[in-house]
C-alpha cells in the first residue's frame, strides 16, 4: 500500500495501532484521575447532604461557568503548579523530587498489561490485541510494577527529613508489604481456576458456563462465583494497597502525618493523582479477575460469525459485531465504574483502622483466610476438571 | 472509672455485615440526593431539598425576627435622628462601647441631639441592653447584618453616619455618607 508516495509497511500500521492504544489508555487514566478528584468531592457531598465544591468558575463572555464544580479540575492544577515547591533544607532535592515520579510512574505503567478487550481483526492492520503489551505473565508483571511503587513511598518518607514523614513511610511499607501476601494468595486462586497468567486469557475463560462434575450450570465462570471468599479478600486487600480510608495509615489524611508530609504544590497533587489512578487500576483488575472483564452474560462477540445476546444457545438479540463491541465496552466501563464508586463509598463510610488492628487483620485473619480460600479453590478447580 | 465495653457479637466481629450496613446508609443518602439533584435540574420536585447547604453569599439564611444583629439609629419623619443623647444606652452598655457627645437641638421642643454617636463594634457583645434602655426607640438591632469583619480595628468604630445609613447592607466606603448630620440640623 502507498500513501502520498511512501510505502506503508505492515509494521508501521502495527506501530500506529500500538501508539493509538497507548494514547487511549493514557487518556483514560489521566482524565480519569482528574475526574475522580471531582467525583470524590461530589460523592462525599451527596452522602453528607452537602453541595460540594462549586465556587470555582470560568468567566466566558461575561457568563460564569462552574460546570457543577468541574472547573476545580483546572483550578487545582493551576494552584498546584503555581504554589511554592518547597524542599526541606536537609532533604536531598533529587530524591525528594524523584519519589512522586516513582509512585506515579508505577501506578500508570501497571496499565500496560491490562487488556480492555479481546482482539479484533482490523482492515489493513490485521490482528490487534486490545491491550498495550499483551503478555503471558501479565498478572505477575502488573504486580511487579505496582509493588515498585512502595519505593516511592519509602523514599518520600525518608528523604523528607521529618520524623512524621518517616513514620508514615514505615507504616506505608509495612502495610503495603503485609497485604501483598493476601493479594498474591487470592491471585493464586484465579491462576488455578483459569490456568493462565495472561489477563486476556483469564477473561476469555470466564466467558464459559460453570461445568461442575460435567454438569453445566447457568452461571458464568466469573471469579466472584467460583471463589467468593477470594473476591472479598482481594477487594479488601486492594483498598489497603490503594492506601485509602479505612486503611490510609501511611497517608493519615486527618492528622497529616503521612509520608508525603513535606510535599507541596504539584508534587503533592501527583501523589494524590497516583492514588486515583491506582483506584482505577484496582477496579479494572477486580473486574478482569472476578467479574468477567468486558463479558456480559449471554453476549457473544464473533467477528466472523454471529454476534448478539444468546440465551441457552438460542439467539435472542442479534447485533452487528461493532454494536456488540460497543455494548461490551459499555458493560466493562459500567463494571469498572461501579468498583470505583464502591471504593469511594467505602472511603466515606468507614472509620480508619488502628495500626495494630491493621496488622492483626492482615496477618491473623486475612492470611489464614486466603490460605483457606486457596485450599477451597484447589478442590473446586479439581471438581471443575472436565 | 472503669468503662464497661459491650462484647461484639459474631456478626460484628466478621465486620463485613457491618460494612454493608454502613454502606447501605451512605448509599441511601447518595442515591436519594443524586435523584433529587437530577430532578431539580429539570425543574421537578422543588419541594424536596437535596441538601442542607445554604449557598451563603448568594442565599442568606433567614434570621429569626428577635435576633440581635448590627445596630441602626432610627429617624424622625424629617430624617433627623430620634436620639436625644440621653446617655441611657451608653450607661446600660456592659462593654462600654457606646460614645455619645450631646449638642443643643435648634428645635426648643427637643432638648438635645447626638453630635457624635460612635459604637465600637470590636467591643460590642450584642446583648441588646442599649435597645432596651432607649426611651425614644432610637436604637435598634434589626438590620440583619452579621458580617462585621474589617481589616483595621479603627474601621470597626461605626459613627453616626454609618449607623443611620438608609441601606446599611451596602458596605462602608462604597457610597458617600447618606447625609452630613451637621448640615441637616443647621
Amino acid at each position: 500500500m502507498q500513501v502520498a508516495g511512501i510505502a506503508i509497511e505492515p509494521w508501521m500500521l502495527q506501530a500506529a495501532a500500538l501508539l493509538a492504544k497507548c494514547i487511549l489508555v493514557f487518556t483514560i487514566i489521566m482524565t480519569g484521575g482528574a475526574v475522580l478528584s471531582w467525583v470524590e468531592r461530589k460523592q462525599s457531598a451527596l452522602i453528607q447532604d452537602r453541595l460540594g465544591a462549586n465556587r470555582a468558575d470560568l468567566n466566558i463572555l461575561g457568563r460564569k461557568i462552574t460546570a457543577k464544580g468541574l472547573v476545580f479540575m483546572l483550578t487545582d492544577g493551576i494552584k498546584g503548579i503555581t504554589k511554592e515547591d518547597y524542599i526541606p533544607p536537609k532533604a536531598s532535592a533529587f530524591l525528594h523530587t524523584l519519589a512522586p515520579f516513582i509512585v506515579s510512574f508505577c501506578a500508570a505503567a501497571a496499565f500496560v498489561v491490562l487488556p480492555f478487550g479481546g482482539s479484533v481483526e482490523l482492515p489493513w492492520i490485521g490482528h490487534v490485541d486490545l491491550c498495550i503489551a499483551p503478555s503471558e505473565v501479565g498478572l505477575l508483571l502488573a504486580f511487579a510494577i505496582l509493588s515498585m511503587g512502595v519505593y516511592g513511598v519509602v523514599l518520600a518518607g525518608i528523604v523528607s527529613d521529618n520524623k512524621f514523614a518517616t513514620l508514615g513511610a514505615l507504616r506505608g511499607t509495612a502495610q503495603l508489604i503485609s497485604y501483598e501476601v493476601t493479594l498474591g494468595l487470592t491471585l493464586m486462586g484465579s491462576l488455578m481456576l483459569y490456568h493462565s497468567l495472561d489477563l486476556s486469557a483469564i477473561v476469555a475463560r470466564q466467558g464459559h458456563m460453570i461445568h461442575l462434575f460435567g454438569w453445566a450450570l447457568p452461571i458464568p465462570a466469573w471469579g466472584v462465583f467460583l471463589q467468593p471468599l477470594g473476591f472479598l479478600l482481594f477487594l479488601a486487600a486492594t483498598v489497603v494497597e490503594n492506601k485509602r480510608i479505612p486503611f490510609d495509615l501511611p497517608e493519615g489524611e486527618s492528622e497529616i502525618i503521612g509520608y508525603f508530609l513535606e510535599y507541596s504544590g504539584m508534587k503533592a497533587l501527583i501523589f494524590m493523582m497516583s492514588e486515583y489512578i491506582e483506584s482505577i487500576f484496582f477496579s479494572w483488575l477486580v473486574v478482569i479477575l472476578f467479574f468477567g472483564g468486558w463479558q456480559l452474560p449471554g453476549l457473544h462477540l464473533e467477528q466472523a460469525g454471529q454476534s448478539g445476546f444468546f440465551c441457552f444457545g438460542h439467539l435472542v438479540l442479534a447485533l452487528p459485531f461493532w454494536g456488540a463491541v460497543a455494548v461490551a465496552a459499555a458493560g466493562f466501563a459500567a463494571k469498572v465504574g461501579f468498583f470505583i464508586w464502591l471504593f469511594m463509598q467505602v472511603r466515606w463510610t468507614l472509620p480508619r483502622f488502628r495500626y495494630d488492628q491493621l496488622m492483626h487483620l492482615g496477618w491473623k485473619i486475612m492470611l489464614p483466610l486466603s490460605l483457606a480460600n486457596l485450599a477451597l479453590t484447589a478442590l473446586l478447580a479439581y471438581s471443575l476438571k472436565p | 472509672m472503669k468503662i464497661q465495653r459491650r462484647e461484639m457479637s459474631v456478626l460484628e466481629r466478621v465486620y463485613y455485615p457491618e460494612i454493608i450496613k454502613g454502606l447501605w446508609i451512605t448509599s441511601r443518602h447518595f442515591f436519594k440526593n443524586l435523584a433529587l439533584h437530577s430532578l431539580h435540574a429539570v425543574g421537578l420536585a422543588q419541594g424536596h431539598a437535596a441538601m442542607v447547604t445554604i449557598e451563603y453569599p448568594d442565599v442568606r439564611r433567614p434570621s429569626p425576627p428577635a435576633s440581635r444583629t448590627r445596630h441602626r439609629l432610627t429617624r424622625r419623619a424629617d430624617g433627623t435622628p430620634k436620639c436625644v443623647a440621653c446617655m441611657m444606652c451608653a450607661t446600660a452598655c456592659p462593654s462600654d462601647c457606646i460614645y455619645i457627645e450631646a449638642g443643643e437641638h435648634p428645635d426648643p421642643a427637643i432638648e438635645k441631639y447626638p453630635v457624635r454617636f460612635d459604637i465600637d463594634m470590636s467591643k460590642c457583645v450584642f446583648c441588646g441592653f442599649c435597645v432596651e434602655a432607649c426611651p425614644k426607640d432610637a436604637i435598634r438591632m434589626d438590620t440583619g447584618i452579621v458580617e462585621l469583619g474589617w481589616h483595621d480595628r479603627r474601621d470597626l468604630i461605626f459613627d453616626i453616619n454609618h449607623l443611620m445609613r438608609e441601606d446599611p447592607s451596602i458596605p462602608l466606603g462604597d457610597t458617600p455618607p447618606a447625609f452630613k448630620l451637621t448640615q441637616l440640623v443647621r
